[in-house]
């Protein structure tokens, strides 16, 4: 180290700039301003601005592309609490659910044993190998399951060939659980496997040397520990399948209308009504957000007592 | 005496059996790519012609190309913005900072329907005042930096935060400018950061099916909107032998992602 450097002295955590006060206070005011403008100019054009937009749009009963705006009203949310559009949230909240538990019960175990029972050295590879599927195009992992579930596909002709009846299976409820469940499973164990390896095992032994059988030390003491990931997890898998538009559209059938194919058909399909779809969009966005504060109030809950 | 020490677990045979389920569909894809029947699930031969017709097929080669330019030119802006947006989070305070960063998450969280629905009125809004915007491949990369960006600036936050602040201190002190401090010593830390969140934008942004739909116009069809169109009708070998080629390409993008973190986590854990 060096002491000739004039502006080394230890009282000075910045060097003198020339040019003073002012020209200091500048600079310090443009540097975040050059860091943070641009995307938050991006972000508001093309986030924000589209969103209180259709928040607009939205109050505008049964709007199409063309009409000029006026006429605010509450139709089109009165709309939407007709039986059929209540259906159509209460199906996709269900396959959102139903989604959530299955990734749960298949993704612990999985989690579970990459985290805590397998050999050490291999874990990281064990994790990895499991989450690959998801660099895959996720209409294309849809799209295998059609291969499998079509009448003509290869579940069937396994089920023929050791003399069962084939089923059908695409185009139907079991199908976009089957879809949605491989879809989003890596995620969860992802999420489950960074919660489980924290987990403090000497916990887990001391219960057994209190006498606690498996089953009652796996709800006393690991399920506890791992309680944000699980909450974590089952969020970001609900979230996730409560919007997918792929897996009920190619694996359900006309059967399976879930909230993102009804919003995407007044847009892009036969019906065409921007308002109804706006309406939609904002129930969905509020669900999510509904989903998320939940686990905000149940996150800080928990790490209130910890 | 313990059931969970022994070699095979239930757990272990479990995890096996979840590894199939993630993996035979993936298989079964690239079998049938092989196979001579166009529409039997019998093995009816071995044949490379669903190879052969890909290669000639002119939609599926154009749409590969508008996927890449919007993937590249998105994620290409958005590791410059986003790279940005997490150093500004990082570095200072201000009014209205959990506001900015708030909705920086947004695009993670709201369900991409949403967003595009959003993105298609605000779009066609703004080209029923300004004639020279029209749906085209340019909207659909600017809706994609959207969330590109948001994707990179949470990564490289990821990182920031575990990075020592003394350093860029130092390199003022020793009488860096801001820039130079910025350029010669933050970011080649963030480096390996940068390069994993453009690689899972770039992935997130060639799956993306739904925000290129609403905003592509008729002017752009990118590979997610050819095969959603081709497969909502039912199987088609060719789209089989697509898979294969694409599943082979991302494997490779996975394969560096994952060199990636562990040459960054080797170099952490040596410095």
């Amino acid at each position: 180290m060096s002491t000739t450097t004039p502006n080394s002295s230890p009282s000075l955590s910045h060097p003198p700039k020339p040019g003073g006060n002012w020209q200091r206070k500048l600079s310090g005011f443009i540097q975040p301003l050059v860091l943070l403008l641009p995307s938050g100019v991006w972000l508001l054009l093309l986030l924000v601005f589209p969103t209180l937009l259709i928040l607009e749009l939205s109050l505008v009963p049964g709007y199409r592309l063309g009409q000029v705006a006026g006429d605010y009203g509450l139709g089109n949310y009165l709309d939407i609490l007709q039986s059929t559009y209540l259906q159509v949230i209460g199906r996709s909240i269900f396959f959102a659910l139903g989604t959530t538990v299955l990734c749960l019960l298949l993704g612990f175990p999985v989690a579970y044993w990459i985290a805590v029972m397998a050999p050490k050295q291999w874990r990281n590879l064990l994790l990895v190998g499991f989450v690959l599927p998801l660099w895959t195009s996720s209409l294309l992992r849809a799209y295998a399951w059609i291969t499998i579930l079509r009448n003509s596909g290869l579940l069937n002709l396994l089920l023929r060939s050791i003399g069962l009846p084939g089923q059908s299976w695409l185009n139907d409820t079991p199908a976009v659980f089957i879809g949605m469940t491989y879809g989003f499973l890596p995620y969860m164990v992802l999420i489950l496997y960074a919660s489980l390896e924290k987990l403090d095992k000497r916990l887990l032994e001391a219960a057994a040397d209190l006498g606690a059988n498996p089953f009652q030390s796996f709800w006393k003491v690991t399920v506890p520990q791992t309680l944000p990931g699980i909450a974590a997890g089952g969020l970001l898998v609900f979230i996730t399948s409560v919007g997918d538009f792929v897996v009920p559209e190619l694996l359900g059938g006309a059967s399976s209308m879930t909230m993102s194919r009804l919003i995407y058909n007044q847009f892009l399909g036969a019906t065409r009504n921007w308002g109804f779809g706006s309406a939609l969009s904002m129930v969905m966005i509020l669900a999510v957000s509904i989903a998320i504060a939940f686990l905000l109030r149940y996150g800080d809950r928990d790490s209130n007592l910890t | 005496m313990s059931s969970s020490k022994s070699r095979f677990s239930w757990q272990m045979i479990f995890t096996i059996a979840m590894y199939g389920f993630m993996y035979i569909p993936i298989l079964i894809l690239a079998v049938y790519s092989f196979n001579a029947s166009r529409y039997s699930s019998r093995w009816e031969g071995f044949s490379l012609q669903w190879y052969v017709s890909l290669l000639n097929d002119f939609r599926i080669l154009s749409s590969l190309r508008d996927s890449l330019t919007v993937a590249i030119s998105a994620v290409a802006v958005s590791a410059v913005l986003g790279t940005m947006m997490a150093v500004g989070l990082a570095k200072y305070r201000f009014r209205g900072k959990g506001l900015y960063r708030g909705i920086s998450y947004l695009p993670l969280i709201i369900p991409d329907i949403a967003i595009a629905v959003a993105t298609l009125v605000f779009l066609v809004t703004l080209s029923s005042i300004l004639s020279f915007v029209q749906l085209s491949i340019w909207t659909i990369i600017a809706s994609h930096i959207v969330f590109c960006l948001a994707y990179i600036a949470v990564v490289v936050s990821t990182r920031l935060a575990g990075l020592n602040p003394d350093l860029e201190e130092a390199a003022l002190d020793l009488g860096a400018t801001p820039t130079q401090a910025f350029l010669k010593v933050l970011l080649p830390e963030l480096m390996p950061a940068i390069l994993s969140g453009c690689l899972l934008a770039f992935v997130l942004s060639m799956d993306d099916l739904l925000i290129s739909s609403f905003t592509a116009g008729s002017g752009a069809n990118t590979l997610p909107m050819e095969i959603f169109s081709r497969v909502r009708t039912g199987v088609k070998p060719d789209i089989n032998a697509l898979s294969v080629v694409l599943i082979l390409a991302s494997g490779m993008l996975a394969f560096t992602s994952e060199y990636l973190r562990y040459r960054s986590d080797r170099q952490r854990s040596n410095g």
